[in-house]
């Protein structure tokens, strides 16, 4: 068990390496992000050529890559444009814990990640969890019910509910639940936002804001996750050891049904751990329609103004996420599956 | 094999053993039939026709430059005889941008999709026949392409490479180039599943005695790949190709409603619903429309590729 820990943990080391060149080479060939610059009359030339000197915009792309890694301090760079470099840089690089700074914010990078990131771990977990309890809800009634109307008519649903768009159940929703109960007076949800603006920013009123986003994702992600669940419970319903257990008259339901649960979940832990990191890349097109200030929406900012530094670490989070979660998958799997752990 | 009778020239003198049900069936046809017998599946195969109809038909009754008109006089119009589904932000008319959108989504969905399967084959393939070093490098790669969120990777690529307003002629149509743009996208950011499925495929089939066989006669690599895995390899590669169609329509539609897809003038149904946030109960001809063409055909395309996957799956016991 040790050893298979060790093999994919040094498997992964390489690939998360492999994953930060390329994030890296996309994010800078995506632009210049002094751009916004263009147009604004008190910035002269000379500043905007010092301050890409600065920002070290000018050296090449493998220099770049290692200033982000170890940092520029033993870097001169001529900021003074007399052509001489004589001014070291400031940056430590991620090895030191210096993830930069936000071109836009002009703050450290961590801290504008560290306000969007727990408004979406907010809603994804939420989510992620409403998700789960409903869709094991409905897949193991469907699969209990084979064939009967309701299976039928749980199964219809869902496929239609899986060919969604998510923006359009979002408009849906938004139109049902605010704009039209609104107009028949009805009590109707908030659309924007995590608070009122001028409201208090109290609990029960994230809980309000939340419901129509949380029910957007749901949506269709219970639909995906029902029938996942509902074919592995058939899978194992149907499958001889089970059948040889009601045969040997194993009495109660409960017990046999504790037993196909217990080995349709396999697949399913390993579903979910595969699912759960994209959490936090936030739910990019609902944070979008409900302004929820997320990571999702920070993405599409930064994407628009090119601020590189917040998008490469944005993107390098959710990476390494998915590279732990798949390993924790792994090993979780291996552990409880021995014939996993001696190939 | 035939009934058994006497043979034309008289030496045989086996003699006719009735009618025997005979008539070999090759595995095509018996998916066929099961894919026939599977209800859903025929009804998604209308819808489709139908829709295909829809988009293909439309263009006798409007050209595209009456589709792409723009009367700012005319803008948020509702529904009338004029204009069956009511006007845009600029006047156009809505009913025309859904068909010639419709036709762009789906050429879109279908082109990026040929592009993914023939990369995600060609990379499961290799990495799964010759294996080693060419195995680990693959898979190293398709896994942290897979570890980058899709949505990020797509935007990304989309803000550095289509933000032009240039146009371009394709079948003697004049569409923006960021149609070409985003089938290129779409496509090379959707290959790494299949690559892994066929992968699968590919490691289990090479332990077969039919391959084993070919290889010890000495037949080349490339004559095995073509001639026995291949062909073993096409059902699952077909099934998510129709699967990743739809997808691919609502890939596009998010990559478009988010501003990052096509840009107009050129009309997909994503980007048709883009203006329509602002006023969601005042102008719901413009959303409704496309959000309801998107559905029933991504619908459609999922009950399609279901009944193909219980029609190709040897195991489907209904």
């Amino acid at each position: 068990m040790g050893r298979y820990l060790i093999r994919r943990i040094l498997q992964s080391i390489p690939l998360l390496i492999l994953i930060t060149v390329l994030v890296f080479v996309l994010l800078k060939t995506a632009g210049d992000p002094l751009a916004y610059l263009a147009g604004d009359p008190k910035v002269s030339a000379e500043d905007k050529a010092r301050l890409r000197r600065s920002l070290g915009l000018d050296d090449s792309l493998p220099l770049q890559f290692v200033h982000w890694v170890i940092g520029d301090t033993w870097y001169e760079r001529d900021l003074d444009l007399d052509g001489e470099p004589e001014t070291f840089g400031k940056r430590l690089g991620i090895v030191r814990g210096d993830f930069g700074n936000s071109i836009r914010y002009n703050r450290p990078v961590t801290d504008v990640i560290g306000e969007f990131l727990p408004n979406t771990l907010l809603l994804g977990m939420t989510s992620f969890v409403v998700t789960l309890v409903f869709g094991l809800l409905v897949g193991i009634y469907a699969a209990l019910r084979q064939y009967t109307w309701m299976d039928n008519v749980i199964t219809t649903i869902s496929f239609i509910t899986f060919s969604f768009p998510i923006f359009l159940i979002a408009l849906l929703s938004v139109l049902l639940f605010s704009i039209l109960f609104k107009q028949w007076g009805l009590p109707f949800l908030p659309v924007q936002g995590m608070y009122e603006v001028r409201g208090e920013k109290t609990l029960i009123e994230v809980a309000r804001h939340m419901i129509l986003p949380v029910f957007s994702i749901t949506a269709i992600n219970v639909a995906g996750y029902s029938r996942f669940i509902r074919a592995s419970m058939l899978e194992v319903i149907n499958s001889d050891y089970v059948r040889t257990a009601k045969a040997k008259g194993l009495s109660s339901r409960r017990i046999v049904y504790l037993h196909a649960f217990k080995n349709a979940s396999l697949p399913l832990i390993t579903l979910i751990g595969l699912n759960f990191p994209f959490i936090l890349s936030g739910a990019v097109v609902t944070e979008t329609i409900f302004a929820w200030p997320g990571m999702g929406r920070l993405f599409i900012d930064s994407l628009n103004f090119l601020d590189s530094p917040v998008l490469i670490i944005s993107v390098m989070l959710t990476a390494i996420a998915v590279v732990v979660c798949q390993l924790l998958t792994d090993v979780a799997y291996a552990w409880v599956d021995p014939r996993i752990r001696y190939s | 094999m035939a009934n058994m009778t006497l043979s034309k020239n008289g030496s045989s003198d086996i003699v006719s053993l009735g009618r025997i049900e005979s008539e070999a069936k090759s595995p095509w046809r018996i998916a066929l039939r099961r894919y026939l017998k599977h209800r859903m599946a025929v009804f998604g195969t209308l819808l489709m026709a139908l829709v295909l109809l829809f988009v293909l038909i439309g263009p006798l009754f409007f050209t595209e430059d009456y589709a792409n008109k723009t009367k700012i006089l005319d803008k948020f119009k509702p529904p009338s005889v004029e204009h069956p589904l009511g006007t845009d932000q600029v006047g156009r008319d809505v009913l025309a941008r859904v068909i010639y959108g419709g036709q762009i989504s789906i050429a879109i969905a279908v082109v990026s999709v040929v592009i993914s399967i023939i990369v995600g084959t060609l990379v499961g393939l290799l990495a799964g026949y010759f294996g080693g070093w060419v195995d680990g490098i693959l898979m190293r790669l398709v896994e942290a392409l897979l570890a980058i969120p899709a949505l990020f990777l797509l935007l990304m690529l989309s803000n550095s490479l289509s933000r032009s307003t240039a146009t371009v002629n394709i079948l003697g149509r004049e569409l923006s180039v960021t149609v070409v743009v985003i089938v290129l996208i779409i496509g090379l950011t959707s290959w790494m599943a299949l690559s892994r499925i066929v992968r699968a495929l590919v490691l289990s089939l090479k332990e077969q005695e039919f391959v084993v066989a070919a290889q010890s006669v000495g037949a080349r690599d490339g004559l095995i790949i073509r001639a026995h895995i291949l062909p073993n390899v096409i059902a699952p590669v077909i099934v998510s190709a129709t699967l990743g169609v739809g997808a691919a329509i609502i890939t596009e539609a998010y990559l478009s409603f988010l501003g990052f897809g096509v840009l107009p003038p050129t009309a997909t149904w994503g980007n048709i619903l883009t203006r329509a946030q602002d006023q969601l109960d005042k102008v719901w001809w413009m959303w409704m429309a496309p959000g309801f063409f998107i559905v029933i055909t991504v619908l459609a395309i999922n009950f399609i590729g279901d009944g193909l996957r219980d029609a190709f799956d040897p195991r489907s016991t209904k």
